[in-house]
């Protein structure tokens, strides 16, 4: 066991994997950084560090620098894994799917369906998402309610080192696609990061505090808000589950409905934005599958359905705070 | 380069069967017994097998939403394709694809694709692939004067120079992009390999209803290509038979148009006459391989008809491998 920042987990997790399987490839723009410049390859090294050292360490045919092509990056990824390969593209910023989103969606999510199960597409596609850095409406969004409507994919959602090595290493050997969504505002965070090999299976919730009183569902950075609140509000003899997704699809119905059905409270924390999104999908699920246990009606905390905007206090508003996790939980209280 | 008697009598069959594989389905498509949206590839077949005749199941081609014959001449079933456009369960793809969705990845042909523009960039990374595995294999993206136009194949096309991939763009100007002409939507005057040429590969042009031109065309591209000179691009004029899809009323045709291509610019009839005249096939040689095809297409309608049927549960399966 060792202490690990959420980036390092990912470079060593995909070097490790592509030490392991000489058929994974990694592509994306400026993973190598500094192509045909005087600094020369490696100058940057990937603007979030989680590429350094690739290309010196496994050579230009495994480590390709692309253009600014998000479309062609992504298809390229689905041609590679059509041919064997076990690719994991990088897009910059989780923003980028929507001139990437035809080969996403449209392409890696469908091939085994729309071929009669005979074939298999294990593309990995990692994107940093996430506000928190003021970089406005196009460089901060997450994107996982989007994704997680899409049948074929798989959405992942890390919330510490461990989980970024256990459900990384599991995205690269799993056959199907998975989006793998990893938080800029965490990436510079530390963690116990065990050492051996291991994998986190998909579809299996991280019970991150454990409480009688209110189920908190959430996922990615406001896992740590919420254990933040939970914590708080167990000094006043209130407990809360704290129940970290890992992934969004698969989604861990059973965990959800079992904690609901003890708690009978379920409030649902998560920066996207609030329509047609994972927070009111898990609340049709408790509603549908948990009603009799309910308490209270479900609480949303999420962003408003605005675009995201740049000013520090304008950001400040539009993202969930402790602050309004703890409103909502005490508010599931207020009804006996 | 002089093609074996062997050879010979191969393309032609594969050039009639997706004839008659086209023109009997545009048939059976009137009696509304199959679903969906069917786009015909007849006219255009020396393309697809010109092209395919040259290939193995090693090297991979993405096709189109017009994508019978790339499917026909890379090797896919015939029976199991025709049961697919039938919607059976013993489909190619279980009834889950149809017409516009057909694949067989084991024979490295990576789908048929509805939208307009996506091949590239797959064959892209189908390229890069081969690239990897050093088997001097290539990536086929078959596009059309319509895909020309998409930026995503402009991309694939700056990446693949930039990768040095041995991906091979290959255009199909059959003159329409659905309902538009050529003159109208593509803005270099009709000419798509120029552009192809400004990302800096290398191109060549061929006549797309001569079995001959493509075949010979292929050669060269795809000894430069396997060769590691990076990408290549090939624009072949050809003819579209029909509509962009069935039940096109196609208004946009010219005067006497469909019946001068068809008289004028016909690869199997061209062929016919070239083999003959230079005493290389008898007439009665290709007679008989035209009864073998057309007994082949009743054969594998009949299968279609009889073939068995998805039910409710299967909607379910085929998502993922695991989920």
């Amino acid at each position: 066991m060792a202490k690990m920042m959420y980036r390092d987990a990912v470079l060593k997790t995909i070097a490790a994997e592509m030490e392991r399987d000489s058929n994974v490839v990694v592509l994306g723009e400026d993973i190598v950084g500094g192509m045909g410049t005087a600094g020369g390859p490696e100058a940057i090294g990937g603007i979030w560090s989680t590429s350094t050292g690739l290309y010196d360490k496994f050579g230009p045919s495994r480590v390709i620098d692309t253009p600014i092509s998000e479309s062609t990056i992504i298809g390229s990824a689905a041609g590679l894994a059509l041919s064997g390969k076990r690719p994991i593209a990088e897009l910059m910023f989780a923003d980028f799917i929507g001139v990437s989103l035809d080969q996403i969606w449209n392409q890696i999510a469908k091939f085994r369906y729309m071929f009669g199960g005979k074939t298999r597409c294990p593309a990995v596609i990692r994107m940093a998402y996430g506000a928190g850095f003021n970089a406005a409406a196009q460089h901060s969004q997450s994107v996982h309610s989007l994704l997680t409507s899409m049948p074929g994919l798989k959405v992942v959602t890390p919330s510490t080192p461990a989980d970024v090595k256990g459900l990384l290493a599991h995205a690269i050997r799993d056959d199907d696609p998975v989006i793998f969504l990893e938080h800029k505002a965490l990436y510079g965070t530390t963690g116990e990061v065990p050492d051996e090999d291991y994998t986190v299976p998909f579809g299996h919730a991280r019970l991150a505090r454990a409480g009688q009183d209110v189920t908190i569902v959430t996922l990615g950075l406001m896992t740590g808000f919420c254990e933040g609140v939970a914590d708080t509000l167990a000094g006043e003899g209130i407990g809360c589950d704290v129940i970290d997704l890992r992934t969004t699809s698969p989604l861990d119905e059973e965990a959800i409905l079992d904690s609901v059905e003890v708690t009978g409270r379920l409030v649902v924390v998560d920066e996207s934005p609030p329509r047609c999104s994972i927070a009111t999908d898990i609340a049709a699920l408790v509603a549908q599958k948990a009603f009799a246990s309910l308490k209270a009606p479900p609480a949303l905390v999420t962003a408003p359905h605005t675009p995201i905007p740049f000013a520090r206090e304008l950001e400040s508003a539009y993202l969930p705070s402790a602050d309004k996790i703890e409103a909502a939980v005490r508010k599931t209280l207020d009804w006996r | 380069m002089q093609l074996s008697r062997e050879a010979l009598v191969r393309a032609y069959r594969q050039m009639k069967v997706i004839r008659a594989f086209e023109e009997r389905l545009h048939d059976e498509i009137m009696t509304g017994e199959i679903a969906g949206f069917t786009h015909l590839y007849a006219g255009q077949e020396a393309v697809a097998v010109g092209v395919c005749e040259h290939l193995d199941s090693e090297d991979k081609i993405v096709s189109t939403h017009r994508g019978h014959g790339h499917c026909i001449a890379k090797g896919c079933d015939v029976h199991a394709m025709m049961k697919e456009i039938w919607g059976s369960k013993e489909g190619l793809c279980k009834g889950k694809g149809g017409s516009m969705h057909i694949a067989d990845v084991d024979q490295g042909m990576l789908g048929a694709n509805g939208i307009v523009g996506a091949g590239a960039p797959i064959a892209v990374g189908a390229a890069l692939a081969a690239k990897i595995d050093g088997k001097s294999k290539v990536a086929i993206a078959f596009s059309g004067d319509g895909a020309c136009n998409q930026g995503t194949t402009f991309e694939a096309m700056n990446f693949a120079v930039v990768t040095q991939a041995p991906a091979i763009f290959l255009f199909e100007n059959n003159h329409y992009s659905e309902h538009t002409g050529v003159d109208y939507a593509v803005g270099t005057n009709e000419d798509i390999a120029s552009r192809a040429e400004a990302f800096g590969m290398k191109v060549w042009r061929g006549d797309g209803c001569d079995f001959f031109s493509v075949h010979e065309t292929m050669r060269e591209v795809l000894e430069h290509v396997r060769a590691g000179n990076g990408p290549a691009a090939v624009e072949f004029d050809t003819e579209r038979y029909y509509g962009h899809f069935e039940g096109d009323p196609q208004r946009y045709r010219g005067e006497g148009e469909l019946d001068r291509i068809r008289e004028e610019r016909d690869c199997l009839k061209a062929f016919r006459k070239s083999v003959t005249e230079a005493k290389l096939l008898e007439g009665a040689d290709l007679d008989k391989v035209e009864q073998e095809v057309m007994a082949l297409i009743d054969d594998a309608v009949a299968a279609a008809r009889a073939a068995e049927r998805s039910t409710a549960a299967d909607v379910l399966t085929d998502v993922y491998i695991s989920y």
